[in-house]
């Protein structure tokens, strides 16, 4: 089992006939995704990947046409912030953007109006969702991880990969992957996915994934402490970065002497979370 | 992107938050003339971008246009936390009565915009959180709806400060906020905001960020980027599509993805080793990156060795060992240097990298002990 998506997801491209669109379309069809349909403005009527995918101009045709429920956006940063608001407004309960790059200002009034709408968002800038077995939704390589009952939640990409990958050669599985996103403002947050693999019943264990830069693993720390049964070993990136400088993300950065790893590391593990030292030593933690 | 202090306060200026008069020179002698121009004392406040310019000696007042040149002239030959000073602003100097801090920022936790006003003007607001939490007061704007009248109205009364300023606050506050939405920044702020001896108030300093992401919609406001903001090797870098932090260490990392990039760090230091730089080569590993990244590395004469960590995704790592090889053939590197491979097809591509006769590790841990032993024994190539 699994949380936000399973085999059954039908899943919408918006953005499908760019490079990166129409690449990780693919892979997602590898995968066995149910990759419904895509969207790009003024290519309606075309087929995509070998006459598996049609491409529709709006989202909300796209929804009429194949009643997806779940949609994917590799859409330029310029205009991301309309693409997510055009999924909601269409009615596409489930929003995952990987696009990085998306002004602030675009992100505060997006997640403002999706929140209000009841849409839920992943990302910016994130890897999207893996359900091993099930579903992807995503960018993240769906050989490096098996079925199993570990939930991992992140706000790294590559880092991540690192974690599933590591789970796998200890013979860990995992119920869902979800790669949040590492941008300042973003939509589901690490509480969110906290608390929807303590109600999954098959998620067993929860590995989190943090970095400097903001208050969502202090958080997060309060959320566990208070809410949850299940154990959870976490990980802080950046306890070498110097303050002031951003580190690749754009959420990833220490300012004015808030936002730092030693900070984010004593709060989850006065939450009660084994903190691993590096990310190999995340599956030992686990037994 | 952060904006000098005479840039930010000609935007404050052109939202209606009323800025002494004054303007920018480039040498000592027109430091004089506008002085001359001014009349009366002036403030000589250099311009660069980092903070405690008046600790170090960067802003003086001078009483007289001949003691503004001299002044300008021993600014001009300072050097500020590492900057050179270029410009200096000459401003009227204000009579002040009391100083206020007003800035307006983006709330992560919130995502939100927040006005933060103190009557502790002046001082770094971090330091007020820090010992006066309760002279803190803060106004969260609906990004949807900005900013309302009330919610300034608010905090003037929460500072407690005189009723006869509300009214003058009040536009100051609508000044600033305009001046920080409408330019996409991700802070702005008034500090101190003064009210003076004959109860006008007037943005004495200033400072706004510029979010990078949206400059694509201020073509005027790239055009203000100073470029001391950055080092060299980090505007190359960026033209690379790499994103690189120089740091004080010696040991050369090049990573891809930024989270996996700093626990590398993160490693190579908790084992007592000392990073020189944070890259992030992005996805996969193309040749052309790699090459671009190694002479980015080895431009700083610090390194001393050097290690690659790469996760092989999407990208197998035989793929990703195949162009890490086509890239040492476009650069020689003169450090030694050893590679990590994790991921898919992992053996496969570290034995491409063993027959070019190159030092590989699988574990994390492993690589970082070879690449500090190698920095500490100055093992070369």
């Amino acid at each position: 089992m699994s949380i936000l998506i399973d085999k059954d997801t039908r899943v919408l491209v918006q953005g499908i006939t760019g490079r990166e669109g129409l690449f990780h379309a693919s892979k997602m069809l590898d995968y066995g995704s149910q990759v419904v349909a895509g969207v790009t403005p003024g290519k309606g009527g075309d087929w995509v990947l070998d006459g598996k995918v049609p491409v529709f101009d709006t989202v909300e045709r796209a929804l009429d046409a194949t009643g997806a429920n779940c949609s994917v956006l590799f859409v330029p940063a310029k205009f991301a912030g309309d693409a997510m608001l055009e999924a909601g407004d269409a009615g596409v309960p489930l929003v995952i953007c990987i696009t990085e790059g998306v002004p602030i200002q675009d992100m505060m009034k997006v997640r403002s109006y999706l929140d209000q709408e009841g849409v839920r968002l992943v990302g910016p800038n994130c890897p999207g969702l893996l359900t091993p077995g099930g579903s992807k939704a995503g960018i993240i390589p769906g050989r490096i991880a098996d079925p199993g009952s570990i939930g991992v939640v992140s706000r790294s990409g590559t880092l991540t990969y690192e974690v599933l990958y590591a789970l796998q050669q200890h013979g860990f599985g995992v119920t869902t992957c979800v790669g949040i996103g590492g941008d300042p403002i973003n939509g589901t947050r690490f509480t969110d996915v906290l608390q929807m693999f303590e109600d999954d019943h098959h998620t067993e264990a929860v590995v989190m994934i943090g970095e400097i830069g903001g208050a969502e693993e202090e958080r997060a720390a309060d959320f566990i402490s208070s809410s949850m049964t299940k154990p959870v070993v976490g990980f802080i990136a950046g306890q070498s970065a110097p303050p002031g400088k951003r580190m690749g993300h754009a959420g990833a950065i220490i300012e004015a002497g808030s936002g730092m790893a030693a900070d984010k590391i004593a709060a989850l593990q006065s939450a009660g979370v084994r903190v691993a030292e590096h990310p190999e030593a995340i599956p030992e933690l686990l037994n | 992107m952060k904006l000098h202090e005479y840039q930010s306060k000609q935007l404050f200026a052109k939202h209606g938050v009323p800025i002494p008069r004054g303007e920018v020179a480039e040498t000592p002698a027109e430091a004089r003339a506008i002085a001359e121009r001014l009349g009366g004392k002036v403030a000589v406040k250099s311009q660069v971008l980092v903070g405690g310019r008046g600790k170090a000696g960067g802003i003086r007042l001078a009483k007289t246009p001949e003691e503004a040149e001299q002044i300008a002239a021993a600014i001009f030959e300072l050097e500020i936390k590492g900057l050179p000073v270029r410009k200096i602003l000459v401003d009227e100097a204000a009579q002040v009565s009391s100083e206020i801090y007003l800035g307006v920022t983006n709330d992560r936790t919130e995502g939100s915009p927040v006005l933060i006003a103190s009557a502790e003007g002046g001082v770094e607001i971090e330091e007020v959180a820090r010992t006066h939490p309760d002279r803190i007061a803060r106004a969260w704007v609906d990004p949807l709806i900005g900013l309302r009248d009330y919610q300034a109205r608010n905090l003037a009364a929460a500072m407690e400060l005189p009723r006869q300023h509300w009214s003058e606050f009040s536009q100051m506050a609508r000044g600033l906020f305009d001046t920080y939405w409408n330019s996409d920044a991700t802070l702005a702020e008034i500090n101190p905001l003064v009210i003076t001896k004959q109860g006008q108030l007037l943005a004495l300093d200033g400072k706004i960020v510029i979010d990078d992401n949206a400059l694509f919609r201020h073509p005027e406001l790239e055009q203000l980027r100073d470029l001391d903001e950055e080092a060299p090797s980090e505007r190359e870098a960026r033209g690379h599509g790499l994103s690189y932090v120089k740091l004080d260490g010696n040991i050369g990392c090049m990573v891809n993805g930024a989270g996996l990039a700093m626990a590398t760090m993160d490693v190579i230091m908790g084992l007592g080793g000392e990073p020189a730089n944070f890259l992030d080569i992005g996805g996969g590993a193309d040749a052309e990156k790699v090459a671009a990244a190694i002479q980015i590395i080895l431009a700083d004469p610090e390194v001393k060795s050097m290690m690659f960590n790469i996760f092989g995704g999407i990208t197998r790592c035989d793929e990703v060992a195949r162009g890490i090889l086509m890239a040492l053939e476009q650069v020689p590197r003169e450090v030694y240097l050893v590679t990590r491979l994790v991921g898919t097809n992992e053996e496969l591509g570290r034995q491409i990298l063993a027959d070019a006769r190159m030092d590989t590790a699988s574990s994390l841990v492993e690589a970082a002990e070879m690449v500090i032993e190698a920095a500490k024994m100055g093992v070369t190539e």
